[in-house]
């Protein structure tokens, strides 16, 4: 087997036992990127050489026997909207094109405190806004699966480098369910974890009160051990809970039996895919056989989730991408004569499409004289949506429905019609706005070879619950799929 | 005679005063850089007030425990829950081009500050005080300095992010004089807190006020203009008096005040447009995602309060009915705190608090004024007054002999002892000594002698003179007055 599929616990072991070195699974990685890159187009940006000079220097630590963690020599690729010092963080955007942060992210941090290794910036959608890594500044990414079609967004580089042996894990983040939905896509684990629980320190503002960083693994081990690096308390997030981070590896037990699981009709509903419907049900059959209970239950105010999603959103959007002007740092159109068109042309040049059809849907709901019909509505909504969640835990120890509605679309085949497009997000939005932990696992492939997302969610901080469930089932489905590209 | 009169149309003016402070932490108001005043540009800065992408506000404690301080101080009440807002405009001195302030659940709401204009005291409503960030500097390059016609613009940060509090008044505020009034009041307030530097000159305290003005005796208000860059005493009084002319000549002339912000040049002393109600900012606001609610608990405010030191209207009451002060000369005293710090300080060696408030308020501070120098800052200290005016008591020294003692300690900073040995200025109290000198004088003016014994008491007072004379003013006149109307039987 090649190095680079490996998983971050069997590297760990098999470098322990002195089986391979860091050296030779962090080349693996950079030939597998070599060889499929020019048609995946997952990195922005590669760190080579600052990667096989941490190898050695891991290597010469392994050897003399010091300790090491789970991350340690683990060769891991980074979305480009987390701030990495020194090293450009473009967000897939123009108008950060030649920006170089000069500080790390809380998450990076983390990483770089177990010695982990940086294989480069991945790419995604503009300020992580869209659904098919199709609105990226540097190119589309292509699904590893089938190339001709879309990783999913927006970590679609997070995903597809992971799906193929490019990164043994990855960090993206999500919005709306920008890991979920690529992960489901690509056939890889991808987690969303509890609003707060990781640091947004560091990571590019798209919608401060829905954005969070989380990882992309191969399974839920490393998904797990992961969490245990990047989630904890950090002072520099106002929003970052000071609660107690559990071991999250704990959870991974192969027992369910007694546990209570909710299928929210809304997202079973005819717009999802049969074979994905298929393949959700037959996971859910799995869980029963495993002694789980399942039942259907109705979540009313679902229905409006994507109404209040593409107010909240875009309106913190708004506000959040005003900074980008071309006065301090990133691009800046110079043959402007005046402050005023300065601003003007720097943003009209800087930012694509999406970008600025979001900026403009959120300035105008927060304008003087429909903030209340709109912004103000959105978050009452939002908090009938997390009334709703708390109902159905009170009565559910997790909910299970489809990560995205289809398998991966041709690339192209959406990206006119932007309302087509923000439907691949109806199964994941939800969870964003109610702050939940959600996984999305792979549950099989489609006649046509494409992977089919499954989606577990848990109640706030009830990690625990969506770990257990998603580790038992992915061993009941045994998915053991690597894309013949 | 034509027999008309031409009456001019009588208005009143009603105004409301918005003033920004800006705190003395130790650092800036959501990051940890420090606070700077006059430093290289854009040293104290960091990623969060730079606005680099990706970075995080957090709350300094220590802004909002000044702010719970002066919202206390202004008898607000303190909203339990506070949370702040997102107030956006596109500027290149605001490096998120959003500035982090709070609208409609400011910290204290619903105080008032008491105003004393001698005739009349007025209670002056604060609607609220909130907590904002300062936004950074521009320095425009080239001759004028002015942003029209120069090369291009540097932009400072150092200031960006410094904790800043905003005080808005209800329209309560009459007269350009009462906008004055509050204006000292209130500094004066806010320098006893210890919370700001509050000075004008530096920008650490900024005015901007709101004005309108109606027929007098009507209904309702009239058409406000928004007045920026009052930042002195005297421009706040200045302006605030060219706007309400200009807006009665507007009135009278049958034209219609225009909503407007109008920038006052204190060079011309005149306001000019800025920008109209039309082309104000839509700023919208909407509540910071990046910070949580602050709630401030009772515990929290009563411990702020404990830590308010004795205000000046508490301050001024204590001296009017602990030393028997005048409702005026206890004002003054209580209203700096500076100058009360000195007065109490002065009580400490010397209990006559009457001599000591002459002292301060009198010949001290008309001395101080001449120097522009607050009398905090003299090289007169408490503990050497405090000699003069035992000397005094004990009848060493007269009060006129004690002013040129004063002069002499205010200008060099000696000590009242030296200055009386050098210059020999010590009072005669010796009856033996003054009794020669007196019976010299008797002897020497037969007339006046005379004249007294007459009945024409009023001579007495030219022989004292003669003594003092002798005596060059160095005779106690309590002593030679005994002695003379003794022998003089």
């Amino acid at each position: 087997m090649d190095l680079n599929y490996l998983t971050a616990h069997d590297i760990k072991d098999k470098i322990k036992k002195k089986e391979i070195s860091c050296r030779e699974v962090t080349e693996s990685v950079f030939s597998r990127i070599e060889e499929v890159d020019v048609s995946i187009n997952a990195y922005i940006r590669l760190e080579k050489d600052s990667a096989l000079k941490s190898a050695d220097r891991i290597d010469k630590k392994i050897s003399k026997g010091e300790d090491t963690c789970d991350f340690t020599g683990i060769p891991v690729g980074i979305k480009d909207n987390i701030c990495t010092r020194d090293i450009t963080t473009t967000c897939a955007s123009k108008i950060l094109n030649n920006y170089i942060p000069i500080y790390d992210a809380g998450v990076i941090k983390r990483l770089k405190s177990q010695d982990y290794i940086l294989t480069g910036k991945l790419n995604m959608d503009e300020f992580a806004m869209g659904s098919s890594n199709e609105n990226s500044f540097f190119g589309p990414v292509s699904n590893p699966w089938d190339t001709e079609r879309v990783p999913g967004g927006s970590s679609g580089g997070p995903a597809a480098s992971v799906a193929a042996g490019e990164a043994i894990c990855s960090l993206g983040s999500d919005t709306g369910g920008s890991i979920r939905q690529p992960a489901s896509l690509c056939g890889v684990v991808g987690f969303k974890p509890t609003y707060g629980l990781v640091s947004r320190y560091g990571l590019v503002a798209f919608a401060s009160s829905l954005d969070q960083i989380g990882p992309f693994a191969r399974d839920m081990e490393d998904c797990a051990a992961l969490l245990n690096v990047i989630c904890g308390h950090d002072s520099h997030d106002s929003t970052s809970l000071d609660a107690e981070v559990p071991d999250f590896k704990s959870f991974l037990k192969d027992e369910i039996k007694g546990m209570r699981i909710g299928v929210p009709s809304q997202l079973m509903l005819e717009g999802i895919d049969p074979e994905v419907r298929g393949a959700v049900n037959s996971a859910l059959k799995m869980a029963e056989d495993m002694g789980a209970k399942v039942e259907e239950i109705s979540i009313p105010n679902l229905e409006y989730a994507l109404n209040v999603y593409y107010i909240i959103a875009p309106s913190e959007a708004s506000s959040n991408l005003s900074r980008f002007d071309g006065v301090r740092y990133g691009f800046r159109d110079s043959d402007a004569d005046t402050l005023r068109n300065m601003y003007k042309k720097t943003r009209a040049r800087g930012f694509g499409d999406e970008v600025k059809r979001r900026i403009m849907i959120g300035t105008y709901c927060l304008s003087a004289g429909y903030y209340d019909a709109y912004y103000e509505k959105a978050l009452k909504v939002r908090t009938l949506i997390i009334q709703d969640f708390n109902d159905a835990f009170s009565k559910y120890d997790v909910l299970i429905s489809p990560t995205s509605p289809t398998t991966a679309f041709k690339k192209g085949e959406k990206t006119d019609d932007p309302l087509s497009m923000y439907m691949s997000d109806i199964c994941t939005i939800p969870v964003n706005l109610a702050g939940l932990p959600a996984v999305s696992i792979p549950a099989g492939l489609s006649n046509d070879g494409l992977p089919i997302g499954l989606q577990v969610m848990g109640n706030v901080l009830r990690e625990d619950n969506v770990i257990r469930a998603a580790y038992a089932l992915e061993k009941a489905i045994g998915f053991k799929g690597i894309p013949k590209i | 005679m034509t027999g008309i009169i031409k009456t001019e149309n009588n208005y009143e003016s009603t105004i409301g005063l918005e003033t920004h402070l800006e705190l003395e932490t130790a650092t800036k108001m959501f990051c940890g850089c420090r606070l700077s005043f006059g430093e290289k540009k854009n040293i104290n800065t960091c990623p969060v007030c730079l606005g680099h992408p990706g970075s995080l506000p957090v709350i300094n404690k220590k802004a909002v425990e000044f702010a719970i301080k002066i919202a206390l101080a202004l008898n607000c009440s303190i909203n339990e829950r506070t949370i702040f807002h997102r107030k956006n405009y596109f500027y290149p001195d605001m490096p998120k081009n959003y500035q982090i302030s709070q609208y409609d659940i400011p910290l204290g709401v619903g105080g008032y500050l008491e105003i004393n204009m001698g005739d009349y005291v007025r209670n002056v409503g604060i609607t609220r005080v909130h907590m904002e960030e300062d936004a950074g500097k521009l320095v425009h390059t080239g001759s004028t300095g002015r942003i029209s016609g120069s090369g291009g613009s540097i932009v400072d940060y150092n200031r960006a992010g410094t904790p800043l509090i905003e005080i808005v008044t209800e329209p309560d505020i009459k007269t350009p004089e009462e906008a004055k009034e509050y204006m000292t009041v209130l500094r004066n307030l806010l320098l006893y807190l210890d919370v700001s530097n509050c000075s004008m000159e530096e920008g650490s305290l900024r005015c901007d006020a709101n004005v309108s003005i109606k027929p007098e005796g009507s209904d309702g208000l009239g058409t406000k203009t928004e007045i920026k860059n009052l930042n002195s005493f005297k421009f706040l009084r200045k302006g605030l008096e060219y706007e309400i002319k200009r807006q009665k000549k507007v009135l009278d002339s049958g034209e219609q005040v225009i909503q407007e912000t109008r920038h006052f040049d204190n060079n011309s002393g005149t306001t000019k447009a800025l920008r109209s109600k039309e082309e104000a900012h839509d700023y919208r606001y909407f509540p910071e995602p990046d910070l949580v609610p602050i709630i401030i608990g009772k515990d929290m405010v009563d411990a702020i309060r404990e830590t308010i030191v004795e205000l000046p209207e508490e301050k001024s009451r204590r001296y009017m009915e602990e030393y028997g002060l005048s409702s005026y000369d206890a004002g003054f005293l209580a209203g700096d705190s500076k100058i009360a710090g000195y007065f109490e300080r002065c009580l400490d060696c010397f209990d006559d608090a009457k001599a000591v408030a002459n002292w301060i308020m009198g010949d001290f501070s008309a001395l101080a004024n001449k120097e522009k120098i607050h009398i905090s800052d003299s090289k007169v200290s408490p503990e050497s007054l405090c000699r003069m005016l035992k000397m005094i008591a004990g009848g060493r020294i007269s009060i006129k002999i004690a002013k040129t003692v004063f002069e002499e300690m205010f200008n060099d900073g000696s000590d009242p002892e030296e200055v009386i040995k050098n210059k020999g200025l010590e009072q005669i109290s010796d009856s033996g000594e003054l009794e020669a000198i007196i019976d010299e004088v008797i002897s020497s003016n037969p007339g006046p002698v005379g004249q007294y014994r007459e009945g024409k008491k009023k001579a007495i007072g030219f022989l004292i003179g003669q003594v003092m004379a002798k005596t060059k003013g160095k005779a106690n006149p309590r002593i030679v007055n005994a002695i003379m109307s003794k022998k003089l039987r």
